[in-house]
Parts: structure tokens; C-alpha cells; sequence
């Protein structure tokens, strides 16, 4: 690897939702800003760049990951799956069901966390579903309905979880 | 957004590695090691960090160790936070780094980067400080395997090209009882207020804090306090107060008074826990 004849600008190959993507990219991009302004995926949302909202939330690898905490060139050759690529998810229709959209801002990043959650704990508890959403700030406080949408897909479902508010329980 | 540009690569030996760095460092300018990154992306977006030339370790294998190796857990620098805990080979680890940032952040933050944060919290030290952990680095030609101890004095102190390769457990620590408390001000998920991790060995209280000071830290005029069953437990608390390293930190996460009010109660929690009575 000769660091000499390199430069700050890269060609990538970008994987996402099933198709992969040539792009130009300095090597300073987040992978957020490369999906909305390079590939026109704009489902997933800026908003504190600092790993602290989740509404920028992607799936790197099958894994929830804030986009804005990764550089592009970080995720060369690993499967991304966007906001645009879980058109069939049932969370995406259990978020309609539960009327658990407000503004609209948070809901991809919800809908994708919540999606790669019910993926790894299809009978995730309360404790888990508590830990994963916690990740995710929704700015119009719709977490009550955002945590039915994400339980009314949890296989044994147990009428006893769903009661704490996401982000304020202790 | 960025608004420095910089080469970017990623190794996958350390020799590699090292010799990037050295190439980079002869030719007068500055390469930087990063594992998960995100406090390299977070830090640069806001020009609080400069490199010309980062170096991703994440491509190492000896990085992305994490196993039962003989008689000790090995986990390597880039290793993620969630998958630390997910492994379950050590529990007390385990149950402490799930305390920091977020589930999501968690996939991306790696051990390596939280112990060389720059931040004044880097939790995941606190158990480590607590199991004498041993960690494994290398610069240049010269690897070494040396007491974490040694080399966290308030922070890592790695010599500039040097880079952490793992961090290593004696298992006769994973069966001891241990506790991990984290207070933050207002949710869950956060920046600790007052982080406690602590570890009964040989009837022995060992404690190590964030959060209380601008670095985390074990002392042993501390843990003689709250070893020392001939005084109440409030009056042991309360001498912990009066002799730490230095003054609690006073700002927006809390002030100095809450704070050590915290502090209070969470030793309560952890001595009442942990059967530490007179
Ligand atoms: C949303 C969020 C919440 C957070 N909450 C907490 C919290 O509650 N508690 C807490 O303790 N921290 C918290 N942090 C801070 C976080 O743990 C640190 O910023 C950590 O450094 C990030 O790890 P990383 O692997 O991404 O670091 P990187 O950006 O890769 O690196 C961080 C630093 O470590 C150095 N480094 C990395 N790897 C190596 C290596 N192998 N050898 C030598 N040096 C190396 C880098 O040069 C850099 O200086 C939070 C961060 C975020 C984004
Ligand atoms: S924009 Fe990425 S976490 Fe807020
Ligand atoms: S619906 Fe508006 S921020 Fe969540």
C-alpha cells in the first residue's frame, strides 16, 4: 500500500439495498452525506451529526449504525441497507397502523432500527426493545405509539411490556 | 461535513500499519490510528481533531480478536462494544460497556477508541483497572505485553505510532462478583454523572470511577477506605469524598455539589450490593 501516490478523493463501490453503486467521494464524506447527495437516498435524515439522534440510522452489515458516524470509504464492500430498500418491512406498515408517525423526521430511522431488531429478537423482550429504541429521539414525543408499532410485530407478544416511555425510563 | 481533506487507508498487517505511520510521520506530516472512528469523524467535523493521513485498524486481524485463549479472554483494540457484550466471556466487561452511548452507537464504537478517547469518561477502563488487565501494543518492530496500569495514568500513555492491539483478562477474574452503575442526568442513555464499576476479590472491595473527576480512576487510599470495617459505612462514604484525586467536575451534566450528592448514594448502592457492612 503505497500512502505516497494516494490522494484525499477515492472511486468507491458502494452495496446498497441490493445494488451496487459507483461513487466519487472525498475521503472526508460520512456515509450519510455520500447516500443523500451522491445516490439521492434521502430517507436517511441529517439532523446532530453526532451519533446522538438515530435519524440517520442505516443497516451496515445487517447491523442498525448512525450513518453520520461512518466515512464512506469505512464501508466499502459490506452490504447497506436504507430506508429506500425495507419498502416491504412490516414495521414500515406497523408504523402506519399505529398511527406512529408525527413530523415524519425520526420515523426512517425508527422503522430501520426497528426492523433490524425484530430480525435479531423476533421475541424481543421488553429489556431489549427498551435498549435498541433508545437509540432513536423523536422530537414530536410519539415514542408510546412508536413502541406499540414495534410490539404489535413481536412474535408471544406479552400485554405486560410496552408500558415505559423509551428514553425516559429508568 | 469535513472540511479537511485527508488520505485514508486501511491495513490488514500490522507491519503495514507501522510502517504507514513511520512513512507518514518521516515526511513531516500527521497520521492518526482509528478503530470504530466515530470520535475521529465527530471531533474532525468540528476541527477539533486534524490528520493528513488516517489509518484504519479495523482491517487487522490481531485487532478483531476476541476469544478464550488459555487461561485469559483476548479482545482486540477494534472489537465493538455490543459485540464485547454480546460474547458474554466477560461479563463484568460486558455489563459495563453496555452502559455507554447507545445500542446503535455500541455496533460502532470500539473498546480500542473508548480507551484512547479523549474524552474524560472512557468507562470500559473501569472494570480493566479493576482485573489488572495486561494489554498488548506494538511500535515499530518492538510488540510488548504490559499492566494496563502502567500506561493509564488519567489517560492512555502510548508513545506518538503507537497502537494498541489488544486488551487481555486472566479468567480467574470472571467468576468474581462484581456491580457497574452508571448515573446520568436525565435518561438512559448519556454521559455518566457518576459511573462506578466494582469487583470483590479475597474479601477485598476494588472501585474505579468516572464521571466523579476529569479522568477515570482506582485508588488504593480509596479502596482501604471502603475496605476498613471498623468505621460506619456513611463515615467510610463520607472519607471517600474527602480524598479523591482531585476536585469532582462542576458543569452542564452536573455541578459539583449534585454531583457528589450522586456519588454518595451510588457507594451506598454498590457497598449495600456488593454486602460490604461492618
Ligand atoms: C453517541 C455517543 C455517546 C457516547 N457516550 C459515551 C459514554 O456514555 N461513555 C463513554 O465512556 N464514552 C462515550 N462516548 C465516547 C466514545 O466512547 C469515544 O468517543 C470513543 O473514542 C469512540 O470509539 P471509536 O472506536 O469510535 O474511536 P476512534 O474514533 O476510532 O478513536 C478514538 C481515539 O482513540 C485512538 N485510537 C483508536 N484506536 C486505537 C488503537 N488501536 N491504538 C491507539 N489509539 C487508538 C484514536 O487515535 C482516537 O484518538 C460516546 C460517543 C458517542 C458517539
Ligand atoms: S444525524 Fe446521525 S445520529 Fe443524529
Ligand atoms: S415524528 Fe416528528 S420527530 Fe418523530
Amino acid at each position: 500500500m503505497n500512502w505516497q501516490n494516494a490522494t484525499s478523493k477515492a472511486i468507491i463501490h458502494l452495496h446498497v439495498n441490493g445494488e451496487t453503486q459507483e461513487v466519487v467521494v472525498r475521503n472526508a464524506d460520512t456515509l450519510l452525506s455520500t447516500l443523500r447527495e451522491k445516490l439521492g437516498l434521502t430517507g436517511a435524515k441529517r439532523s446532530c451529526e453526532n451519533g446522538d439522534c438515530g435519524a440517520c440510522t442505516v443497516l451496515i452489515n445487517g447491523e442498525p449504525s448512525h450513518s453520520c458516524l461512518s466515512l464512506a470509504v469505512e464501508v466499502v464492500n459490506l452490504p447497506i441497507t436504507t430506508i429506500e430498500g425495507l419498502l416491504d418491512s412490516p414495521v414500515r406498515t406497523a408504523f402506519i397502523d399505529k398511527w406512529a408517525i408525527q413530523c415524519g423526521f425520526c420515523t426512517p430511522g425508527f422503522i430501520v432500527n426497528g426492523h433490524a431488531l425484530l430480525t435479531n429478537h423476533p421475541n424481543a423482550k421488553e429489556e431489549i426493545v427498551e435498549e435498541w429504541l433508545q437509540s432513536n429521539i423523536c422530537r414530536c414525543t410519539g415514542y408510546q405509539e412508536i413502541k406499540d408499532a414495534v410490539n404489535s410485530l413481536i412474535v408471544e407478544n406479552d400485554d405486560s411490556i410496552n408500558k415505559t416511555h423509551p428514553r425516559l425510563s429508568k | 461535513m469535513i472540511s479537511f481533506d485527508f488520505m485514508y487507508f486501511q491495513p490488514s498487517s500490522i507491519t503495514e500499519t507501522i510502517d504507514m505511520y513511520n512513512g507518514v510521520h518521516e515526511q513531516g506530516e500527521k497520521a492518526m490510528y482509528i478503530s470504530g472512528g466515530t470520535e475521529f469523524i465527530t471531533f474532525a467535523r468540528t476541527n477539533k481533531v486534524y490528520a493528513d493521513v488516517i489509518i484504519d485498524s479495523k482491517g487487522i486481524p490481531e485487532c478483531n480478536v476476541l476469544e478464550m485463549r488459555n487461561d485469559d479472554v483476548v479482545i482486540g483494540a477494534a472489537v465493538s462494544l455490543n459485540k464485547i457484550t454480546n460474547s458474554n466471556l466477560f461479563p463484568f466487561l460486558g455489563a459495563t460497556v453496555k452502559q455507554i452511548a447507545d445500542h446503535t452507537s455500541r455496533n460502532k464504537i470500539t473498546i480500542g477508541g473508548n480507551i484512547n478517547s479523549e474524552l474524560i469518561y472512557k468507562e470500559s477502563v473501569l472494570p480493566l483497572l479493576l482485573v489488572d488487565a495486561r494489554v498488548k501494543v506494538v511500535k515499530g518492530t518492538d510488540v510488548r505485553v504490559v499492566s494496563l496500569k502502567s500506561l493509564f495514568d488519567r489517560k492512555m500513555k502510548l508513545s506518538p505510532g503507537e497502537l494498541l492491539l489488544q486488551i487481555i483478562i486472566d479468567s480467574s477474574y470472571i467468576e468474581l462478583p462484581y456491580i457497574s452503575l452508571k448515573r446520568t442526568k436525565f435518561s438512559k442513555v448519556g454521559y455518566p454523572v457518576v459511573s462506578v464499576a466494582a469487583i470483590l476479590k479475597e474479601n477485598q472491595l476494588r472501585v474505579a470511577f468516572s464521571g466523579v473527576c476529569d479522568y477515570p480512576f482506582r485508588s488504593d487510599e480509596i479502596e482501604a477506605i471502603l475496605n476498613d470495617s471498623t468505621i460506619p459505612i456513611v463515615d467510610r462514604i463520607d472519607k471517600v469524598l474527602g480524598n479523591l484525586p482531585s476536585s469532582i467536575v462542576d458543569d452542564l451534566q452536573g455541578s459539583r455539589e449534585y454531583r457528589s450528592f450522586v456519588l454518595k448514594n451510588v457507594l451506598l448502592d454498590v457497598m449495600e450490593e456488593m454486602e460490604m457492612g461492618e
